[in-house]
């Protein structure tokens, strides 16, 4: 029987979610053997044609140019998933989306008018039908593992949805909001990361985006009690995941 | 007159998007441009107003196959801005992560990216078809590079332990010294890689460089030390924008850094190399040697070698930082609200990483400059281009492609980090 045919896709982004793939180093033989990598352009030269089994995408969406190509990768593509936060909420570049864009081109290049890029840095979904969408900035090795192996087994990943602050309770770790004062997004994000944060005396920082239905409000008037002044809840809220729709909504409430 | 263009629009095997397009008009070369076309992400803009100690885990952002060197040179022009020092300690943990990066990236490089074009083969897998030990061995030192992320950093892209002033934890003793016999074996590894290399054949070519680099008096330089050429050039972090400028052409979305009088430049390891050979562990040169290096290397494609020989050295000083190893007590230096600006220069695996900020009385960020190393090559990129062109016009098309791309990649191309990379064209009219 022939292998599946992988494709690894990228739009803007800063390469880590790919790099994870090649991270596998005691897996990536055994993936090589058990797929057809028919495109992935940081890793082999060679490329095939499509149709492909299995689309993995990475980065968001930013020029006209980007908009068309990933509708012709969808076109292609059996199975399409999208991979770390760039590609499923738009990544720390959809900060563009509350300023103005040209203020922003002018702040970095001498001549803007060379520069064409969109107003609005959105995620592969807003664009075209998406299979399965893995959080993270970066994702995380082992979900990323599962995902594959789930996806060429038919099955359906196991990805759990539960909050950040659900996984440190699971695992005994001290809660650094409780014992630090330390702002953190543990009650909102979801789970994924392996308590990367706050078992090295940090709060969350959100890079696994919104859980599914976060009571945000409620976590802002905490930290707000905790003496967290508004531009402090706006920034929060406003990094990697700043475009996934519960934090983009939430920090809006502080601007 | 027949006109020929050689033109690869996707380039393989680089971080981040990149083209290639040369025209030829009979034996002359009318044009060479390595493009950047990555879409912009404005980096610089959107670090404006935020707090500053926000700005090593945005910056990180700009590279996932590098982020230390974001980390670490904001993190360093943030404390400059402020005025703060780091301890020793804290420096010498910083310089043991830095390692790993160096580690992790050099080796995929070299090992994946990089040598399948010595070989005629389009990538690793390929290799390990014929030479699976050789792979394997590549992995496991790729991997020993990501455990010194992990174990410091907490991981292996884009980690989370560091911050503006150290580290939020320090690791405990027990975890730095469980990993010394990894590194230990690293090194011997690292140098048994390079001699194998060093048996490809390499293609003739060889300029006279502008090598800019880090300097340093004692240490081969990662994260400390001063601007320097083999010209003669030694001044501060503060002093780079006196002598570099960048500037905007409209074939790319990165600017392009060149000397004040004009000419291109090169940073990365040939440059550390030949400004800090002196510097190397004994083991090291020995490698270097062992490898037909010279003391200055001028021939871009034995980057490769160099590279190895980075590695093992790299994995030699990490070994001798964890052997050495103190908890920083405190974990890290405290940042104060205070105005100012501040500049820093690391040593990427790609090159010197050279960013500056202006920061308020809020700790606010006012301004920020962030000069990425593939920006700074992409001139000499060109200039190589035009040379080997010129050197190889016998060759058919493919084979040109062939040669000019493995010149770009002789560079380890961060097309993310200069916002874009190349596509390649070559017209030959
Ligand atoms: S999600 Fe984060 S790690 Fe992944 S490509 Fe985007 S910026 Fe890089």
């Amino acid at each position: 029987m022939a292998r599946p045919k992988l494709a690894v896709w990228k739009f803007s982004s800063c390469d880590g979610c790919q790099l994870t793939i090649l991270d596998c180093e005691d897996e990536l033989l055994e993936i090589a053997g058990a797929l057809d990598i028919a495109q992935f352009l940081e890793a082999t030269s060679e490329v095939k044609d499509g149709p492909y089994d299995i689309s993995l995408v990475e980065g968001s969406i930013t020029t006209a140019h980007d908009m068309e190509r990933i509708k012709a990768i969808r076109a292609q593509s059996k199975v399409l998933i999208s991979i770390g936060a760039c590609a499923t909420a738009g990544g720390i570049q959809a900060l563009r989306n509350f300023a103005d864009v040209e203020d922003f081109t002018r702040a970095v290049y001498a001549h803007p008018e060379y520069i064409s890029t969109l107003a609005q840095s959105t995620a592969i979904a807003d664009h075209v039908q998406v299979d399965f969408e893995l959080r993270g900035c970066p994702v995380s090795k082992h979900q990323l593992l599962e995902l594959i192996t789930a996806t060429l087994a038919g099955r359906k990943p196991h990805v759990p949805r539960a909050s950040q602050c659900m996984e440190c309770k699971r695992a005994g770790a001290v809660c650094v909001m409780v014992s630090q004062g330390t702002a953190c997004l543990g009650p909102v994000t979801q789970a994924g990361c392996g308590n990367l944060c706050p078992s090295h005396r940090r709060g969350c920082y959100g890079c696994f985006g919104p859980k599914e239905t976060p009571n945000a409000v409620a976590l802002s008037a905490r930290l707000a009690a905790q003496g967290a002044t508004p531009p402090q809840l706006r920034a929060l809220y406003r990094s990697f995941n700043a475009g996934a729709a519960d934090f983009a909504t939430e920090s809006r409430r502080h601007d | 007159m027949t006109e020929r263009v050689i033109e690869v629009n996707e380039l393989a095997r680089v971080e981040g998007e990149g083209a290639l397009y040369v025209r030829l008009n009979g034996r002359q070369v009318e044009r060479v441009e390595f493009k950047i076309h990555e879409p912009p992400r404005f980096f610089e803009a959107l670090l404006r107003g935020r707090d500053a100690m926000e700005v090593p885990d945005i910056t990180s952002r700009i590279c996932g196959i590098c982020p230390i060197a974001y980390i670490m040179s904001s993190s360093q022009a943030v404390e400059d801005a402020t005025g703060v020092a780091v301890t020793p300690d804290i420096h010498a943990l910083r310089r043991m992560l830095y390692c790993g990066e160096w580690i992790q990236s050099h080796v995929l490089h070299a090992a994946m990216l990089h040598a399948p074009d010595f070989l005629n083969l389009h990538d690793a897998i390929a290799i390990a078809q014929v030479n699976p030990d050789l792979v394997k061995k590549a992995l496991r030192l790729k991997k020993a590079g990501n455990m010194l992320m992990e174990v410091i950093g907490g991981r292996a892209v884009h980690p989370v332990n560091t911050r503006v002033g150290g580290f939020y934890k320090a690791p405990s003793r027990q975890a730095i010294a469980a990993m010394i016999p990894e590194l230990d074996w690293g090194a011997q590894a690292a140098r048994e890689v390079a001699l194998a290399f060093a048996g490809f054949t390499f293609p003739q070519d060889e300029t006279d460089y502008i090598f800019v680099s880090l300097i340093h008096d004692t240490l081969y330089p990662i994260c400390e030390g001063r601007i320097g050429s083999n010209r003669g050039l030694d001044i501060p972090a503060s002093g780079f924008n006196d002598h570099f400028v960048e500037e905007h052409v409209a074939r790319s979305n990165a600017l392009q850094g060149r000397m004040r009088d004009g000419s291109p430049y090169l940073v990365g390891p040939l440059a550390r190399y030949a400004n800090n050979y002196h510097l190397l562990s004994e083991a090291a040169r020995q490698t270097a040697r062992d490898c037909g290096l010279g003391e200055v290397e001028r021939n871009p494609y034995k980057s490769i070698l160099v590279r190895m020989v980075e590695v093992q050295y790299a994995f030699e000083e990490a070994a001798r930082l964890a052997r050495a190893y103190q908890e920083p007590s405190p974990a890290f230096i405290e940042i104060p609200h205070r105005a100012g600006v501040g500049h820093a220069c690391t040593e990427a695996p790609r090159g010197i990483c050279y960013h500056r900020y202006e920061v308020d009385a809020q700790r606010r960020v006012v301004m920020a400059q962030i000069v990425p190393p593939t920006s700074q090559n992409q001139p000499q990129i060109e200039a190589d281009l035009a040379r080997v062109v010129a050197a190889n016009l016998d060759m058919d098309d493919a084979a040109l492609q062939w040669r000019c791309e493995q010149t770009i990649r002789n560079y380890d191309p961060c097309i993310s980090c200069a916002t874009h990379f190349l596509k390649l064209t070559v017209e030959r009219v």
